[in-house]
């Protein structure tokens, strides 16, 4: 029981990030009709924002110490950040706080980013056929992955999470089970929280402002909104600006979790994609359900006791493919996917 | 009784006899080796570098490439000379090697069998290499180890650990300078034994690929030796990146112990995902649960940040050290290039050098001529203590550091503090031993 509610939690954890991914990946085919291969690399740069906030916070004084040497034996240097010189212990917070001071930052360097893209360059390929957009897209998703290892490396550089949020809980202990039966990391759990925060407020945008229900009528009937005269074109360049921020800030939320690289957009972009998929094109609610429960099966599928009960009956394991066996099953099932609307790749 | 006669004929067809004798290694060597690939005429002699230039482990490659530069740097007389001041062997005098100025071209492996297979070619079809070096996987090190063998050049593997790289998969024009999984068990189980006790039971998670399986069954096996359990041995796969999902069961396990058997970005994600989930806080069987990394990398321990802290695992060298060898070796590349060298570093630049010196003593770039020289070869004053490249596998035997993740850095280089330089006679194995067993050695191939 324990192990299942464990991955059951993993799950959801994994899953919070498909589907905030999955839920970018999805609005934007559905307002715009593109297939944004480059959606993995805004992740991917979400979380590098947050690595260079981290940097800029702690660009320092350099001073040295003619007591201490360096490794070759000249006098060490000693940084101090500059912000805990003018701030003081306002500095050192900001420092310990620098995931969450990145969340806001992000917000709008991710919009401008997604309307830079969008207006630059994937704008032009409206008319071409799929398989153009794929090529473009995944062609810029390269191009942004060489960029940020140009600059920050190929090494993974670790990002803490603020001591307040680090470490485990006994999660079983929340939920009235013995002690010591579900520990649980405090970040993913504030991950997941967080997810649920913005997909909850995707939708509420969507679904309670005007803005949301013009771009809800525009992925409707797209050219009876224009004849009523809304500019309906710029409504969905704010949207894909929306959508590139859930998923930069999806990724700068996910640094403390796993030390960012700049491959790890491709790592998530593939998944994704399988996750609207079997959500369902264009369906927000059904890349939401798919990415958690493709987040899901993924955990149970690596879980030792499935892994040997697998390999008893001399199945290779599936931990790494069971998202694409479901995605095979769903689009022989059910070509449009578990809520996607009818017609939708049925044809 | 006869009675012993010596006259002037006598003596100088004795004379005769005896020198040919003397000479006929040397005769019977140049003379079978007359022609092989990529034989220098010029006045240069070039050297293929493959190393990850894109990929995971693309800082690892342009640290080993970096090494390369400075050791070509070296070779051809420029800079302080680095190691070839404290290396035993003095035939290497700076101009070159057997007098032909050294260049050298370079291949990306991207960490991909196929990939640095097909550099490797190119470098050796169309560069005209005269051997290759490079690596930081042992699924690519083995593969290219093969094309070598066939192409007829020498290949000085970089960094790879697995066991099968002088084991099962050990080619006659192959030759490896850094340690193994075995040695790391070797040095790293008594450690971890005084440090943890006996009464121990460990989970493995292992990266499913021959390094994975080979550091695995090592560690396993030298740990059970000193009396510990193994509660479980999960395999991961490679493209794992949130391990989560395997970290997660084993504190409900039973194990009090876990092992990484990770590398690279494996390491980085599974040894975050063990710390966050609060492995070390808790107590296992009345014990504090603690977490092992058989094989550090200081480039590597620097993804994991302070997760790497107090925990012990082995490397093949570090720039802490204070022999003579290391200590030249640090400050040639830190003057060059800002910043200590890593222990892929090390290991490519001494592989370079070695080479370089077999030629020198080989009197031939032939690679049957090389190979001879290498075989058996023992050398001091390239920072692991005596060396001996063994004759029959082609294995480096050397000391083996036995380090932990520093509690207090001093610096963002200062990340792991060497426990214990563990001998030499210590980590030694039979050339027959069942983890090694498996494929055989072959003769050299000089190619055409």
């Amino acid at each position: 029981m324990d192990a299942i509610l464990l991955q059951i939690l993993n799950g959801i954890d994994k899953g919070s990030a498909y589907a905030l991914i999955a839920l970018g990946l999805t609005l934007i085919f559905g307002t715009l009709g593109v297939v944004n291969f480059a959606h993995g690399a805004l992740f991917m740069i979400g979380a590098f924002v947050a690595v260079t906030v981290g940097k800029v916070l702690e660009i320092s004084k350099i001073t040295l110490d003619p007591e201490k040497t360096d490794f070759l034996g000249n006098p060490a240097k000693i940084k101090t950040p500059y912000i805990t010189e003018w701030f003081g212990d306002f500095g050192f917070w900001l420092i310990e706080w620098s995931v969450l001071v990145s969340v806001i930052v992000a917000i709008p360097i991710m919009i401008l980013i997604g309307v830079i893209m969008e207006r630059g360059l994937i704008k032009h390929f409206y008319n071409r056929p799929h398989a153009d957009q794929i090529l473009v897209t995944f062609g810029l998703a390269i191009v942004l992955q060489e960029v940020i290892k140009a600059v920050y490396g190929a090494n993974p550089i670790p990002q803490s999470a603020p001591d307040l949020l680090k470490g485990s809980v006994d999660f079983g202990v929340m939920i009235g089970m013995a002690e010591n039966s579900v520990i649980y990391p405090l970040w993913r759990l504030v991950y997941f929280c967080f997810s649920v925060l913005i997909i909850g407020g995707v939708f509420a945008f969507l679904r309670f402002t005007t803005f949301g229900m013009v771009v809800r009528a525009g992925m409707a009937d797209r050219e009876t909104v224009g004849l009523l005269g809304i500019n309906i074109d710029k409504r969905f360049t704010i949207m894909f600006g929306v959508a590139a921020a859930v998923a930069g800030l999806a990724g700068v939320m996910y640094t403390p979790i796993n030390p960012p690289n700049y491959h790890m957009g491709m790592d998530f972009l593939v998944l994704s994609f399988v996750v609207v998929v079997v959500g369902g094109m264009g369906s927000l609610p059904g890349a939401v359900a798919a990415g958690f429960l493709l987040g899901i099966l993924e955990s149970f599928a690596s879980m030792p006791l499935i892994k040997d009960a697998i390999a008893a009956v001399g199945l290779p394991s599936i931990d790494q493919i069971i998202i694409y066996l479901i995605a095979v099953i769903v689009l022989l099932v059910r070509p449009r996917g578990l809520m996607g609307k009818a017609g939708m790749m049925e044809e | 009784m006869s009675k012993l006669i010596m006259n002037r004929r006598g003596l100088l067809k004795t004379g005769a006899v005896v020198g040919a004798g003397m000479a006929m290694p040397t005769i019977l060597t140049a003379a079978s080796h007359a022609g092989y690939t990529n034989a220098p005429t010029g006045s240069t002699v070039t050297l293929g570098f493959n190393v990850p230039q894109t990929g995971a482990y693309a800082d690892e490659g342009a640290d080993e490439l970096r090494a390369y530069m400075l050791a070509v740097k070296h070779l051809n007389g420029g800079g302080d000379g680095g190691m070839m001041n404290t290396f035993s062997s003095k035939e290497l005098k700076g101009n070159g090697i057997l007098g032909k100025e050294v260049t050298y071209v370079t291949g990306d492996t991207q960490t991909k069998s196929d990939a640095a297979r097909a550099s490797a070619q190119s470098m050796i079809q169309k560069d005209g290499a005269v051997m290759i070096t490079g690596g930081s996987s042992s699924g690519v090190a083995i593969a290219v180890q093969g094309l070598c063998q066939e192409a007829g050049v020498i290949f000085m593997a970089g960094l790879t650990h697995s066991n099968d790289t002088t084991g099962k998969d050990k080619k006659a024009n192959g030759f490896r300078h850094f340690f193994n999984g075995y040695m790391s068990a070797a040095a790293l189980a008594p450690v971890l034994a005084e440090m943890y006790g006996t009464d121990r039971t460990a989970y493995h998670l292992t990266a499913d690929y021959t390094w994975g399986w080979t550091q695995q069954e090592s560690i396993q096996a030298a740990t059970e030796e000193k009396g510990w359990q193994t509660a479980a041995n999960v395999l991961t796969p490679l493209t794992t990146t949130d391990f989560s999902s395997y970290v997660a069961p084993v504190l409900n396990s039973g194990a009090d112990i876990l092992v990484l058997n990770h590398y690279g970005g494996n390491m980085i994600n599974s040894l975050t995902s063990a710390v966050q989930f609060g492995l070390r806080d808790k107590q296992v069987n009345g014990k504090n649960f603690e977490i092992v990394v058989p094989l550090y990398s200081r480039l590597m321990a620097r993804g994991a940040g302070e997760n790497v802290k107090g925990i012990f695992g082995s490397t093949n060298w570090h720039w802490s050290l204070q022999d003579e060898g290391s200590k030249a070796f640090v400050q040639s590349f830190g003057q060059e290039y800002g910043f200590p060298p890593s222990q892929a570093a090390h290991t490519v630049y001494c592989q370079t050098l070695l080479y370089a010196d077999a030629c020198e003593r080989a009197g031939t770039h032939n690679p049957c001529g090389v190979a001879e020289a290498l075989e058996g070869f023992t050398f001091s004053g390239l920072g692991n203590g005596d060396v001996e490249y063994r004759a029959e596998d082609h294995q480096c035997f050397k000391d083996v550091l036995v380090v932990k993740g520093k509690e207090n850095p001093t610096s963002e280089f200062d990340l792991l503090e060497v426990v214990q330089v563990t001998p030499r006679a210590q980590v030694e194995y039979a050339v027959d031993h069942p983890m090694f067993a498996g494929g055989a050695l072959g003769s050299c191939n000089p190619g055409s």
